[in-house]
């Protein structure tokens, strides 16, 4: 269980203060599953990273099962079992994409294990093995890629940072059933932030962030239909946004 | 035959991947006398008369062989300078493993230049590994001066992989490469420094021949106060293609310098060069920091995949 306490994040910009996270304080169950929607430049990323160590708050709390995580770094988040999705994942020269899922999984992976995880994201896993992380991926392989980093190891909270962002229609089929299967677990924490509708009614409760704040935030059945019809909310149907 | 000792066995591990083991064709020069040497079928080791040297003549029968010829030196204070000549026959495909380590636990300066000339004939395939590497507890100095001028016909193809990573504390590599026509060049050099370490590398690759190509790639890693230096140059006489591309991590108070030089000398000559310097990236410290390595073994992991 994920408890965000009355968090604070105000970074100083040329000498001006910033109130880029206002107060949040929210609760995500075991098995929960939030999606995270609102208008661009509200806050989703930033607290997604806070919640990674990523970004440091000026104050509030952060406890992932009883435990404060607050003052913990990054490295110490990911050991007690938070895993993270970037919006845009880093290259790397060298690397080779088979190096990379064993990093992500703490573990040199058996070739099956990498081929099964780069096969459930849409990635053709004998081209893709010894293929080197750099530019020669485009932006929707390596998101992708990013996807069946995270799922290479167990979690209890997964949070993904527009994982449908760059993704073609087939492949966002297969994310979307990889959430499912995540979801359907009732384990794991998620939280995903998403602009798209069908990732969205995926969600148990739906949080918008506007302005730093939480400006609305329930069950699905609750809070979707507004988001429909109110402007800045979400109107991308059918294909993802790309 | 000569047996061999711990020190120059552990040596022979770091530099000969392949692994030494006095079989096939092979010569082994220890503090610079040949120590031991063998010869197959199709692959002729010959010492040169005034004994600075030796003679590889590799016949066109050969299929897929390998040739060892490590280097070790292992008494402080010694300089050896030797000129190696290869003869690739039309056809032959060979692999070529010439490592070289010093262990210097002296305080007096130890030095090997390995001169290397390759004459590669029409159709042949080389492969050339050379891995360089330093080690004792002395004060005096390991240094590694390799000098190597590879001359290829018609359609031959040559791969020079080249590793420093540790120990050696100064290097200054000159490389000379002369394509002949529909013959295809292939560099990878991987560099690390540390301390307060100099390697320079300098090369000039010159596509004479129609249709030749070269593919350089480095990639370097420098730590500490050390400095390194590159400058790859691309002549290009004829319809050519050449891509180099030049990758610099820079650490501490470290120096790179990289000095591109591409010269066209025909209409149809494409020659591409790359050349980036930059610290490690924050962006992928912090990717590997959300797999749960800490800082210290995120930076050696960006390094050792860097230098793969």
């Amino acid at each position: 269980m994920l408890e965000v306490k009355n968090l604070v994040f105000r970074p100083i910009d040329n000498g001006v203060e910033k109130s880029i996270i206002d107060d949040i304080s929210f609760t995500v169950a075991d098995g929960e599953m939030i999606v995270i929607t609102g208008p661009n430049g509200g806050g989703k990323s930033t607290m997604a990273k806070l919640l990674m160590g990523i970004e440091k708050p000026d104050s509030g709390q952060i406890l992932l099962d009883g435990v404060d995580i607050t003052k913990l770094t990054i490295a110490e988040r990911a050991n007690a079992g938070i895993g993270f999705a970037f919006q845009q994942p880093p290259r790397f020269k060298g690397m080779t994409v088979e190096r990379l899922l064993s990093l992500a999984a703490g573990c040199e992976l058996p070739e099956k294990k990498c081929c099964d995880l780069l096969s459930n994201v849409g990635l053709c896993a004998r081209e893709y093995l010894k293929r080197e992380v750099d530019n020669t991926l485009s932006g929707g392989e390596m998101k992708r890629l990013e996807i069946a980093s995270v799922l290479a190891k167990e979690h209890n909270l997964f949070i993904f940072d527009e994982p449908e962002a760059g993704i073609d229609l087939w492949s966002f089929s297969m994310l979307v059933k990889q959430f499912e299967q995540l979801h359907s677990n009732h384990k794991e924490s998620l939280i995903l932030i998403s602009h798209q509708e069908r990732i969205i009614q995926m969600a148990d409760r739906i949080m918008v962030i506007k302005d730093g704040k939480i400006a609305k935030m329930g069950a699905k059945e609750q809070v979707f239909p507004g988001l429909m019809h109110h402007e800045g909310g979400c109107r991308c149907q059918g294909p993802p946004c790309v | 035959m000569a047996e061999i000792d711990q020190v120059t066995q552990s040596i022979l591990e770091k530099i000969d991947d392949a692994g030494f083991g006095k079989e096939g064709a092979y010569n082994l020069r220890y503090n610079g006398y040949s120590l031991c040497h063998g010869n197959t079928k199709n692959i002729t080791i010959k010492r040169k008369e005034d004994g600075k040297g030796m003679e590889v003549h590799i016949s066109g029968e050969t299929k897929g062989e390998q040739v060892h010829i490590p280097v070790v030196v292992a008494t402080s204070g010694i300089t050896d300078e030797v000129y190696n000549d290869f003869y690739i026959e039309d056809g032959a495909d060979v692999t070529i493993v010439a490592g070289c380590g010093i262990h210097n636990s002296g305080c007096n300066d130890s030095r090997h230049d390995g001169i290397h000339t390759f004459h590669v004939g029409r159709g042949a395939n080389v492969r050339y590994e050379e891995k360089h590497y330093g080690e004792g507890e002395g004060t005096g100095a390991r240094i590694l001066n390799p000098k190597t001028k590879i001359i290829l016909a018609e359609e031959a193809v040559f791969t020079l992989d080249s590793v420093q990573i540790e120990g050696v504390d100064s290097t200054k590599r000159e490389t000379e490469v002369i394509l002949g026509a529909g013959s295809k060049l292939f560099v990878m050099e991987k560099l690390m420094t540390h301390d307060e370490q100099v390697a320079v590398s300098d090369m000039e690759v010159r596509m004479e021949g129609e249709e030749s190509s070269a593919q350089i790639i480095s990639r370097s890693v420098a730590k500490g106060k050390s400095v390194q230096k590159f400058h790859p140059k691309a002549i290009g006489c004829a319809p050519c293609h050449a891509h180099i591309q030049c990758d610099s991590i820079i650490m501490d108070n470290a120096q790179v310098c990289s000095i591109p030089e591409i010269d066209a000398k025909h209409i149809d000559a494409a020659i591409i060069h790359e050349a980036a310097i930059g610290r490690i990236n924050n962006e992928q410290m912090i990717k590997l920091n959300t797999f749960g390595l800490d800082d210290e073994a995120a930076e050696a992991v960006i390094i050792e995949n860097f230098l793969n």
